[in-house]
Formats: C-alpha cells, structure tokens, sequence
C-alpha cells in the first residue's frame, strides 16, 4: 500500500501474498477468545445470576465469575502488549493497527470508494494487501483504541478491590478514578465500550465473511494462515 | 487572653491527669496508631498551644454538626471542651450577633495563619452570593476573607466536599465546593451526608495532635477512612461472592440478610469507613439494616440515576436508558443493519451474475 507499484504486483489475479505473521494471527484469536470470556463475565458481574441456595461458605458463583473476568483480562492485556511489541518488530501489516496515515488522501480517497462499495455505488472494491482504509480505520477505533480504554478502566476497577499498594492500583486506579470523578462513572464508562466492542464484533465478522465471498481477495482464510490470495 | 496549652485548658476544666491519659490512649486506638503515640499525643497536648477552630456554615443541612455532636470516641464533649477550641461555630455557641462575628475578627487577627477553618456546606456563587446570607454579607465573601488567614481547611460533608444535592443539576443557586473557590490553602475533604462522627472528630484530632493535616488521596480525602470501599469490609460480602442477592426488598433472601447488589447498593463504588466504624457508637450502618449504600460520600452520587439500580442510567442520553438498553439497542440495531446489507448485497451479487451471464458470461 505504502509503494504503488509494489501494490500493483503484489495484488495480480491469482497471486498470493504472506500478510498476517504467525504472532499476529495468534493474537487475533487470542484476542477474540479473551473478548468474549470478558464480555460475557462482564455482562454477569454487571447483571448477576439468580442466586444460589445454601451456605454462603459452600458457594463461590461469584467469586469465579469475577476470576474468569480478571483473568481474560490479563490474558487480554499482556497479548495487547506482546502485540504492541510485534508492531515495532514485526512486518508493515503488523503496524496498520496502531497508525492511521490521516495525511494520506490516496488514504482518504480509498475510504470514500470503501463506503461506496458498501452503499451499493461501486461495482468493484480495490485490492490491498493489508487493511482497506475504511476497515483500517474501524480496527483502530474498535481494537486499538477500544482495548486500551478497556484496559485503563477495567484495571483502574481491578485496583480497587486490590487496593492501594497493589501494581493496578497504583498504575490506574489512582489516576482514572479522579479523572473520571468517581467509580460509579467508571464502571458505566467500562461498561459502554464494552457494548461497543460487541457492536465492532458484529461489524467485523459481517464485514469479513462479506469480504471473503464478494471481495476480490480472501479474509477468513488470511487470518488462519495468514496468506491472502487475489481472485481477479 | 494568653495562648495556652490543650492541658492548660483541660486542667481548667477539671478533667483528671488520669482522664486526659486514657483520653489520649483512646484516640491513638481511633486514629489507628500504635499504642506507643499515646504518649506523642499527651506530650504534644502538654506542650502546644491549642489552635483554635473556626466552624463556618454555608449552603447546608447541619446534617454534619448533627452527626458530629454524637461522636462516641472521642466523646464530643472532650473534642469540643478540651481538644478543639471550637471559638466559633453559630448552631453551637452561646454568643449571638456582633459579640459572635467579633469572634471571628478577633481570631483572625490573633491567631492569623495559625487557625483551622472547618467549613459545613458550600457558597453558592449565583447571583454574587445572594443565596446564602452569613451575618448580613454573601456567606462566599466570608469564606474567602477567613480562609485567607486560615492554616488548613476542613471540608465538611458531600457539601462542602463536592457540592450535594444543592449542587444538583440544574444546579440554580451555582452551590460551588469549597476547593473551587478556595485554591490557595491546604484542604481536607471529609465527604459523606453526613460523615461518621467519629471520623470527624478523629479527623479533628489527628490535625490538632500531630499539627499537620493527614495523608491525603487524590481526591484530598483521608486515607485512613476512605481508603476503602463500603464494599471491601462490607460483612455481607460472603454473599457476594457467593453469588447470593437480595431480589426484591421483602423476599427470603432479604431475610437472611444477602447482599444488597442487585437492589443498587453503591458500597462497590463508595469510599468511606462505614462497614468498620459504623454508626450511632457502632450499632448500625445502611447495609445492616438492610439497605443499600447510596454512595452518599462519592462526588456526583445525586445526579447518578438511581439508588435502586446497580447499572447506574445515562443522563446524558436524555430519557432514562442505562449502559445495557443503550448497548443492547444499538447491538440490535447493528445485527438487523447486518442482516438488511447482506441480503442486499446478495440480490445484488444475484443481479450482476445474472447480468454478466445475459451479456455472455465471464
């Protein structure tokens, strides 16, 4: 995408390019695997279950609901950091997700036949290897910047109940709280981008198996093995 | 008159070399210190003078001095008669007036920078201040005047900590926190509608003892009583983490006394010493009677949708509507968007084969 003629070459019809290494195909699926433990723990911490019968001491509901939470969320949070670390060291695919070229309007222009193509106005949508630009700009918004809001907040909260001297209180909590004026905000705050990452979710994997069918290079299969091919 | 001693003055009084030790050893145990400050606290009480305490009200309830005079360890009687030369405080002294405003003149001349100004409820700043009148002037204008020569501040309550429900939108009177109006002196925040007795007079005495204010967080509340949530020592979290709720207010499990979550107890959310000091000489607190925390010691806790609920609702958004219905809807919304776009796309995939195919097929 960065160099023209390159673009041409690499997305002839029937040619197959290696884009997604193996660390970053490992970490979209932990990612999505860890997103979904977290939403649905999440949406139980939030509404909990009816109650169980017995003695407080025998029971543990939701004392595993909240450990399955925390720990997705690590398992989230350090493959956010491993991945920030593949981006520096990694190919130029793996650092679309973190930079958005807003000075590019070849950029630009590509989002606008982008959002054509899904109005219905354009017959063909163009080839990239990488992320099309409006699909780079939902990644960025829904995973980059939806992960970290997560991350900032979600463990802000974890502080809490750690408490002062923990890492994540002293990393988060004492900061987000005040920022946000007080906990009740933030657990709503948490909770809304929650819901905005499952709308991201629903967009994405529409937007994906869409591509993969009506597209002219494969997406399902390019996040397995990592190569993608182009049909015309 | 001549500055005394805190001793000095409770010698006055008639109060025992014996009374004032246990005295001393009992608000050591308050502030949670180890036995061997109890000496500290009797030798700086022997040898300080005493540093007198202006008790002003603005916009307020009295919520805070009725709270305050039922402090049972320290007994207010000990913290207002030998402790705390309380000079001036309107709903508590004897004098009425011009002797009670000269009190203020006088104690701000002789004691300037070398006083602590507790302040009960906020100014409001509409209409210059007209809202609240305090001897003839806008209580703001006698605020700012005292805390010029004041050495620390006390932020009474929600009131003067955060605004209260005076301070609730849309808000008319403009009731304005202390720390916005007054940014140049040190303030202790003791939030809560009303705080817990005894943290106000361990609050008082900690300042008073050891003349220095006590660790602050970030938001400039004392750490040793709001450090943790109600939520952290709440004696119902065994039903908690259970996963044992209260549903409705009159059911089985509001008998056996679970945990109040889902009827919206804020205690996850509330910082203050509830569940440890309680209430009344440690008899009770909201949980234990069998309500839930409102959060009343949070900045904000009026203007954030119900007590009731446990996802709180988003004003903002204009109709009552929490982050579920909002989230839900729009999830909705998108999946149907989804499903609308994908059979659009495949009628008109269907179209263009059928057209490629009419023209002779790729």
């Amino acid at each position: 995408m960065s160099v023209e003629p390159q673009v041409i070459d690499e997305t002839a019809a029937g040619n197959t390019v290696f884009v997604y290494e193996g660390p970053v195909r490992l970490w979209h699926w932990l990612n999505a695997l860890s997103i979904f433990v977290l939403a649905i723990t999440g949406y139980l911490i939030a509404n909990p279950l009816p109650s169980v019968a017995g003695e407080a001491s025998e029971n543990f509901l939701m004392g595993y609901i909240r450990f399955t939470h925390f720990t997705a969320a690590y398992v989230f949070a350090i493959a956010f950091l491993v991945r920030i670390y593949w981006a520096l060291v990694g190919n130029h695919h793996a650092k679309q997700l973190f930079l958005l070229p807003i000075t590019d309007m070849e950029w630009w222009g590509g989002m606008v036949q982008e959002l054509l193509w899904y109005m219905f106005l354009v017959k063909q949508p163009r080839k990239y290897v990488g992320h099309n630009p409006l699909a780079h700009l939902c990644m960025f918004f829904g995973i980059t910047v939806g992960g970290i809001f997560m991350i900032a907040t979600g463990f802000a909260l974890y502080g809490e109940g750690a408490q002062e001297g923990s890492w994540a209180h002293t990393v988060f909590t004492s900061w987000v709280i005040p920022l946000f004026g007080q906990s009740q905000d933030v657990h709503t705050w948490h909770h809304m981008f929650a819901w905005a990452i499952v709308w991201f979710i629903i967009v994405h994997v529409y937007a994906a198996l869409r591509e993969d069918i009506m597209s002219r290079q494969t997406m399902v299969s390019a996040i397995v093995s990592g190569s993608r091919t182009f049909r015309d | 008159m001549e500055i005394e001693t805190f001793y000095e003055v409770m010698k006055r009084q008639g109060i025992t070399r014996r009374s004032f030790l246990k005295f001393c050893s009992l608000t050591a145990a308050s502030l949670g210190l180890a036995p061997s400050f109890a000496p500290k606290i009797a030798h700086a009480m022997e040898t300080k003078p005493r540093t007198p305490v202006i008790w002003l009200h603005g916009l307020e309830c009295t919520c805070c001095s009725e709270s305050f005079i039922r402090s049972a360890h320290p007994l207010t009687k000990d913290v207002v008669l030998s402790m705390l030369s309380l000079d001036y405080d309107d709903t508590l002294m004897a004098a009425a007036g011009h002797q009670a405003e000269e009190i203020i003149a006088d104690i701000r001349k002789k004691y300037k920078g070398n006083f602590i100004l507790a302040v009960e409820g906020n100014p409001p700043l509409n209409e210059d201040g007209m809202y609240c009148i305090h001897g003839g002037r806008p209580f703001v204008e006698v605020l700012k005047e005292t805390a010029a020569d004041a050495k620390a501040i006390i932020s009474w309550g929600s009131c003067a900590s955060w605004g209260c429900v005076q301070a609730a939108k849309p808000n008319p009177t403009q009731a304005t926190p202390v720390h916005k109006v007054i940014t140049d002196k040190p303030i202790i925040k003791v939030p809560g509608c009303p705080p817990i007795a005894e943290v106000m007079t361990a609050v008082v005495t900690y300042v008073l003892t050891f003349d220095r204010i006590p660790e602050l967080d970030r938001q400039g509340r004392p750490k040793m009583f709001y450090g943790q949530r109600i939520h952290d020592k709440c004696y119902r979290r065994p039903h908690f983490d259970a996963g044992q709720f209260v549903e409705e207010w009159d059911d089985e499990a509001a008998r056996k006394g679970f945990c109040l979550y889902k009827m919206g107890c804020k205690g996850p959310t509330t910082y203050n010493a509830c569940s440890t000091v309680r209430w009344n000489n440690g008899v009770s607190f909201p949980i234990q009677s069998g309500h839930g925390c409102i959060g009343c010691s949070e900045d904000g806790f009026w203007d954030k949708g119900g007590f009731y609920n446990r996802v709180t609702d988003i004003k903002q958004f204009g109709i009552e509507a929490n982050a579920d219905k909002i989230g839900g809807t729009v999830a909705a919304v998108a999946g149907a968007a989804v499903v609308a776009h994908a059979a659009v796309s495949a009628l008109s995939r269907a179209r263009s084969s059928q057209n490629d195919q009419s023209k002779g097929g790729k």
